[in-house]
């Protein structure tokens, strides 16, 4: 890890591209640029994760650290490039001071030449990620309801500044649960009448999928409150009986159909590294999370 | 105020093209397994299957049926699935995913040929429908030497195991090689068509399974840049090579008497060539794929002098990347009068406009100087070089490389001026694309794409009976020509091959690239 004092956006970028040529592959295969912005707090978990999908998507991270109460006014960076934790380049990047306000002209020359730009709030985020001068650059732009203080009056707000093209994570954590429920549509299942999303209070991503299978099922949905953290059970009533997907324990869950014994499943929660790789995957805008999220009821 | 259209919706109401997560998973279903202990079950099929599962692309009540002459219970099958998966699986090992899938696994005790068993077999597959929900369908894989498939696919003709059914579907998945010669596979596509309908037949090719020879297409026909310059106006030749350095690593039974050609041209290298030399296809849609591949391969001719431009050879005893090794004729198991080719290598040409007088070099050997796959376009020389002789000494032809395995990507050979000569010099440098999935435990394997395309009935990915006919009549004439004439050279391990196979490509006036 190289460590750059009072330093710029330029200096980071030739730092980087210095350090690549030291090791004797100038030419990058980087796909994409990695935008975080990030407060000290969440920082080192968030560029961690990205760390690690960038095993499956080469990328560049350029982890930004606003940090305006910090004297005194200047940049300061840490830059890694390959390594043991993967292909990537790293480069976290402090802005102290008046420098704080700047986070876009730091970012700019270390875009990668003509590759998508992803951008990435793992905490705090702007009302319109789209509109904010970060956000701009990105074609992409990841949020994280779950982890304000009230995360479904957060996905309100994403609601209200969605553009196409954002996507929030409470939404790739219910992947594993739709692709069960999707799946357990694949076989003859009679007429589903009403379904019920049995989830912890105020658990934002059960939300989503309540408004998921309401708009897609075109049935009456509700949700009920369950001790269990996370979603704990998803249930599609028909006349001849609920199919159930339920969670039993951390990893654990099982299916149940009228008709057939109960088949066990694993349904584990991913880690922030696992959703990040999911969000990347594809980069164009996700139209049916724009769907959903549309439905999110006022308070 | 939706923008779900009623045209984005499938079938199943929480299915959406619109949806770019929910992946396709296999609808209810079961696999058979026929040579549960064999290597490749072991090692490439259950751990796949585990991978799947843990992937969560497996059904829910998926259900894995061993089937061998052993005296074993379903616990013992077992033990063996989760030692092979704990050894071999790709994606990390998980207590619930484990759970999930052992408790569909089943194991029917018999031999291949023993009726009873087979009665017994549909007896289990039976209770799993009712059971586990696994909905009558279920695939068949047969991981066991061909000599064996009449037996077990009478037999499960005759047990109604292999009934075709509107409401429910039973496949066959056949591993290489698919007969030894046309005339061997003809038989086989007959024997296997007579008890499974086409649409129902899986021929596993994994090579076909690879990110990388899919992305043959992607590269091709997404792009603008290259497919201009794909042609004999731009293009020298072909090279595609298939290098291993292991020897026969103890498969004498399966090896001696197959050979190199019969081994990896026909199939490998043959689709290989295929896939690159194809037209167009009006669409991605497999049938429109089949149509351009067997179009291209039913334009390939062999020289008319057979022994001239092509190539053959054992390894010999000698010393690999600075360890003694032994030679062909003194492994385990084969005959010290083998004349088996462990190096294989010919030239084809491709009879269209597209491709007329453009040579095609098939090459695949064992203990060869590094393990390599690679499909190498040569272009011509620039028509005109306005440099002076000295200048362009070390400028070669350029080339465009998929680099299929290891190292899976793209590299682009051309000049350039060598900075700070006074002479200005041109000399050829590489620009490499490097796949980001060829480190990455989480990309599937090919094995797991395929398993899954099996159970999702989705066939592109594999070889239909024509191609397989084509590519034995392309390459019957050589074996014919070999098996009459002389013996496979020896040559040294380690290297690149035989004498003659720098002979044969000398005798165009060209050179091997060195992979």
């Amino acid at each position: 890890m190289i460590r750059l004092e009072d330093t710029s956006g330029g200096a980071v970028a030739a730092a980087i591209a210095a350090e690549r040529h030291r090791m004797g592959s100038p030419a990058t295969g980087m796909v994409l640029t990695l935008l975080i912005l990030s407060d000290e707090e969440t920082q080192a978990d968030a560029t961690a994760a990205a760390v690690h999908a960038a095993r499956q998507h080469p990328m560049r991270i350029v982890t930004l650290i606003p940090r305006a109460s910090s004297k005194p006014s200047r940049i300061d960076a840490e830059v890694s490039v390959g390594g043991d934790d993967g292909p990537g380049e790293v480069a976290v990047i402090r802005l102290r001071g008046d420098r704080a306000e700047h986070a876009n002209s730091v970012a700019i020359p270390l875009l990668l030449s003509d590759t998508p730009v992803i951008a990435y709030w793992p905490h705090e985020s702007p009302d319109v990620p789209d509109a904010d001068p970060i956000g701009r650059h990105a074609q992409r732009r990841i949020t994280d309801a779950a982890t304000a203080e009230d995360p479904v009056g957060e996905l309100r707000r994403r609601r209200d500044g969605y553009r196409p093209g954002d996507t929030d994570l409470t939404w790739t954590r219910l992947t594993p649960w739709r692709t069960v429920l999707a799946s357990m549509l694949d076989r003859p299942y009679g007429h589903i009448t009403s379904a019920s999303v049995h989830a912890e209070d105020g658990n934002p991503s059960a939300l989503l999928l309540k408004l998921w299978l309401h708009h897609t099922l075109k049935v009456p949905v509700s949700l009920e409150v369950s001790t269990a953290p996370g979603i704990s059970e998803v249930r599609l009533t028909t006349p001849e009986g609920d199919l159930v997907a339920a969670r039993d324990g951390e990893a654990e869950g099982h299916l149940s159909r009228p008709g057939f014994p109960d088949a066990r499943i694993a349904i584990h929660r991913r880690n922030l590294a696992e959703l990040l790789s999911e969000e990347l995957r594809r980069l164009d805008p996700d139209e049916l999370f724009g769907e959903v999220l549309k439905l999110v009821p006022d308070a | 105020m939706s923008r779900i259209r009623p045209e984005h919706r499938l079938e199943n109401p929480l299915r959406s093209t619109l949806d770019q997560r929910v992946p396709r998973v296999a609808g209810p279903c079961g696999i058979v397994l026929f040579g549960v202990t064999g290597d490749l079950s072991r090692k490439k099929v259950m751990p796949a299957i585990y991978d799947l599962a843990n992937r969560g692309l497996l059904p829910p009540g998926f259900a894995l049926v061993g089937f061998a002459r052993r005296d074993w219970e379903d616990e013992d099958f077992a033990q063996l699935v989760h030692d092979s998966v704990r050894e071999h699986s790709r994606t990390p090992f998980r207590e619930e995913v484990w759970k999930q899938l052992s408790e569909g696994i089943r194991f029917v005790e018999g031999d291949l040929g023993d009726a009873d068993a087979y009665a017994r077999l549909k007896g289990v597959v039976d209770d799993l429908d009712a059971t586990r929900g696994t909905g009558g369908n279920h695939a068949f894989y047969l991981s066991i030497p061909p000599g064996l498939f009449p037996v077990v696919l009478e037999n499960l003709k005759a047990s109604g195991l292999a009934e075709d059914h509107p409401d429910r579907w039973r496949r066959v998945v056949i591993e290489k090689p698919f007969g030894h010669d046309l005339e061997s596979a003809i038989a086989l596509n007959d024997l296997v068509d007579s008890v499974f309908p086409p649409g129902a037949v899986f021929r596993i090719d994994h090579y076909l399974g690879k990110e990388t020879v899919q992305n043959i297409l992607a590269v091709r026909f997404a792009n603008t840049m290259f497919e201009p310059l794909w042609n004999a106006h731009y293009v020298d030749n072909v090279q595609i090579t298939m290098a291993e350095d292991i020897g026969i690593a103890g498969r004498a039974g399966y090896y001696d008497g197959i050979g190199a050609a019969r081994d990896v041209i026909q199939n490998h290298l043959l689709q290989l060539l295929a896939l690159t030399a194809m037209e167009e296809p009006l669409t991605l849609t497999p049938g429109d794929v089949r149509i351009e591949k067997e179009k291209v391969l039913r334009a390939v001719t062999l020289p008319r002098e057979i022994g001239k431009h092509s190539s053959r050879g054992q390894y010999a005893e000698g010393w690999q990347g600075g360890l003694p090794v032994r030679g062909y004729l003194e492994e385990d198991g084969v005959s010290p009068e083998s004349a088996t080719e462990t190096y294989a290598a010919m030239r084809v040409d491709i009879d269209n406009r597209r491709w007329a007088g453009v040579p095609f070099y098939l090459r695949t050997g064992k203990r060869l100087g590094r393990r390599v796959t690679e499909v190498a376009v040569v272009f011509k020389r620039a028509p005109h070089l306005p440099f002076s002789e000295s200048m362009i000494q070390e400028l070669g032809n350029n080339a465009f490389v998929f680099r299929i395995q290891p190292d899976e990507g793209i590299t682009v050979r051309f000049g350039s001026k060598v900075p700070n000569t006074t002479t200005g010099q041109v000399r050829d440098v590489n620009m490499d694309f490097q796949y980001g999935e060829s480190f990455v435990d989480s990309s599937p394997e090919a094995y797991e794409r395929l398993i899954l395309d099996v159970l999702l009935g989705d066939p592109p990915l594999f070889p239909r009976r024509e191609e397989v006919e084509i590519a034995w009549q392309i390459l019957d004439p050589v074996l014919d020509y070999w098996a009459d004439h002389g013996r496979p050279e020896q040559y040294a391990s380690g290297g690149w091959g035989p004498e003659s196979s720098y002979d044969m490509i000398a005798r165009d006036g060209r050179m091997w690239r060195r992979p």
